[in-house]
């Protein structure tokens, strides 16, 4: 009870301070809040298009695309003998007709398909393979592609193969990003601390000297940090919401031509959460670091 | 309550502020602590209240050993160390009452029952009607009972005072001794530095005097 009494009069206290000096407050809060939007909108970017490409491509396919001509009897043969195949689990036939009707139906070829003389698709086998780690994959595709019966063989997990590696590149980038900018609001909270020690110097030593302990004068200046950090991450997450607001308007309007539902989703509950965790604790710890360097300098004569 | 033993205090550079001094105060006394400016009245405070260490020698507060007092310890020895300065220590930033809140503050007071205490010091120094005012606002006489108040409303076993008449004229001074004489009656051990040998022929008591770091046998008043 007395502890929590204390602790709320140091958080009282806090923001009273925080309230005293609004320019100073805000300033910082808007420099941490910009320097933590940038992973964060980053992350949000990343997730969206890790989930636009996890819901294109469930399972790895292979499409095999037959020479024109083959009737009927022989498809079924090719087939069976794919479904005996151990590795294959299923196997999916498209005709040539039904792939031209399922592109008629996709936005913006349709004119250009209307005024072709022929049909240019082939008839087409769909594999969905029992194994989907990437070696068995290329095996099956190796042994697919010496059937002398198919005209090309497509390894559909190939174009998901690059974008994984984008988006390794993109979370790595991500990662440096949250890495050097969670060392600028420790820096910058290291920093104001500094500043408030210095010019509140005479009471961190009159309150040495009529018994505080040395909890007792760290404790508001970890509060400051930690609301300082909160508060910046909250100024980062209206900025983020802002702009994904802002960047959907305008990206429905191009996804709509491409006859996709593509947006960049919202920070989720447990993001912010997260979010406001992360820069409260940095700023408690950049606060703690300047403490700890900077108070013990400070004794009564 | 008090006790020095054999206390030498040498500062670095070589100044031989205290020497061989010891003597003993008992729970409940008042006593002066004399002699000129530079004699070693601050240092001599100083150690009771571990802003010092000795050099050598024994420091005893209320059984605590100054000389191998723990960091982490010092606290809760100061929190029962009422200190009063010369040059006060006020904070400018709060008023009045907030300044003699703090000590409360720092060991955690129930908000209710630390105000209740804050007027009674107040009331005590006679400043209850200035609670409000910031201490910069105060007369000197004002800023050094402001001081007393803050140094006894954790109700201290111990007073130590740093030339709380240094500047003050002497009806100012009455004043102060006149509540220092109060607490003297309540059983609080009160040692108080001066300089000013009116006060100590007003308000006789023991005295302790030094000179050049050496305490002077035999002085008492």
């Amino acid at each position: 009870m007395k502890l929590l009494r204390e602790h709320l009069q140091v958080l009282q206290a806090t923001l009273r301070r925080l309230w005293l000096t609004p320019g100073a407050s805000l300033l910082n809060m808007t420099i941490i809040g910009i320097a933590l939007s940038l992973p964060v909108g980053a992350y949000v970017l990343l997730k969206s298009v890790q989930q636009l490409a996890s819901s294109v491509a469930e399972t790895p396919q292979i499409s095999v695309f037959l020479d024109a001509g083959k009737r009927d009897p022989e498809l079924r043969a090719l087939k069976d003998r794919l479904e005996g195949n151990e590795r294959i689990a299923r196997v999916e036939f498209v005709s040539r007709d039904a792939a031209l009707q399922q592109l008629q139906q996709s936005t913006g070829v349709s004119d250009m398909i209307g005024d072709l003389p022929h049909n240019p698709l082939p008839d087409t086998f769909i594999i969905y393979p029992k194994v989907t780690d990437t070696k068995a994959m290329e095996a099956l595709y190796q042994e697919l592609q010496s059937w002398k019966q198919f005209d090309h063989v497509q390894l559909d997990s190939a174009w998901i193969k690059k974008l994984d590696a984008l988006l390794d590149l993109g979370r790595l980038t991500t990662a440096i990003l949250a890495t050097t900018l969670s060392l600028a609001l420790i820096a910058i909270t290291f920093n104001t601390i500094r500043l408030q020690i210095l010019t509140r110097r005479d009471e961190i030593e009159v309150t040495k000297l009529i018994g505080a302990s040395d909890s007792f004068i760290r404790r508001p200046f970890l509060y400051f940090g930690l609301l300082q950090g909160l508060t910046g991450g909250v100024v980062a997450w209206l900025l983020v919401s802002a702009s994904l607001w802002l960047l959907n308007g305008s990206l429905a309007n191009l996804t709509q031509l491409y006859a996709s539902d593509f947006q960049l989703h919202p920070l989720t509950l447990p993001d912010s959460l997260a979010l406001f965790a992360f820069s409260g604790y940095l700023g408690w710890l950049g606060a703690w670091f300047s403490v700890s360097q900077h108070l013990w300098q400070i004794e009564p004569r | 309550m008090i006790r020095f033993g054999q206390v030498y205090k040498r500062y670095p550079g070589g100044h031989e502020a205290l020497q061989d001094v010891s003597f003993d105060i008992a729970k409940g006394e008042m006593v002066y602590l004399t002699g000129h400016s530079g004699a070693g009245k601050s240092t001599l405070l100083k150690l009771v209240a571990a802003i010092e260490r000795p050099t050598s020698g024994s420091v005893l507060i209320n059984g605590h050993n100054i000389r191998a007092i723990k960091r982490e310890a010092i606290p809760a020895l100061r929190r029962n160390i009422g200190l009063i300065f010369q040059d006060h220590k006020l904070l400018f930033d709060r008023s009045a009452f907030d300044n003699v809140l703090l000590p409360l503050q720092i060991s955690g007071f129930d908000h209710r029952e630390a105000a209740k205490r804050v007027r009674a010091a107040l009331d005590k120094v006679g400043l209850l009607t200035r609670e409000k005012a910031n201490p910069i606002a105060l007369s000197g006489g004002e800023q050094q009972r402001l001081c007393i108040a803050r140094a006894i409303v954790s109700r201290p076993d111990i007073l130590l005072a740093d030339e709380p008449t240094g500047n003050l004229d002497a009806d100012y001074s009455s004043e102060i001794l006149n509540i220092f004489k109060s607490f003297h009656q309540v059983g609080v051990t009160l040692l108080i530095s001066t300089h000013d040998q009116t006060v100590l022929q007003r308000f006789p008591a023991r005295a302790l005097h030094l000179d050049h770091g050496v305490l002077q046998q035999g002085a008492s008043a």
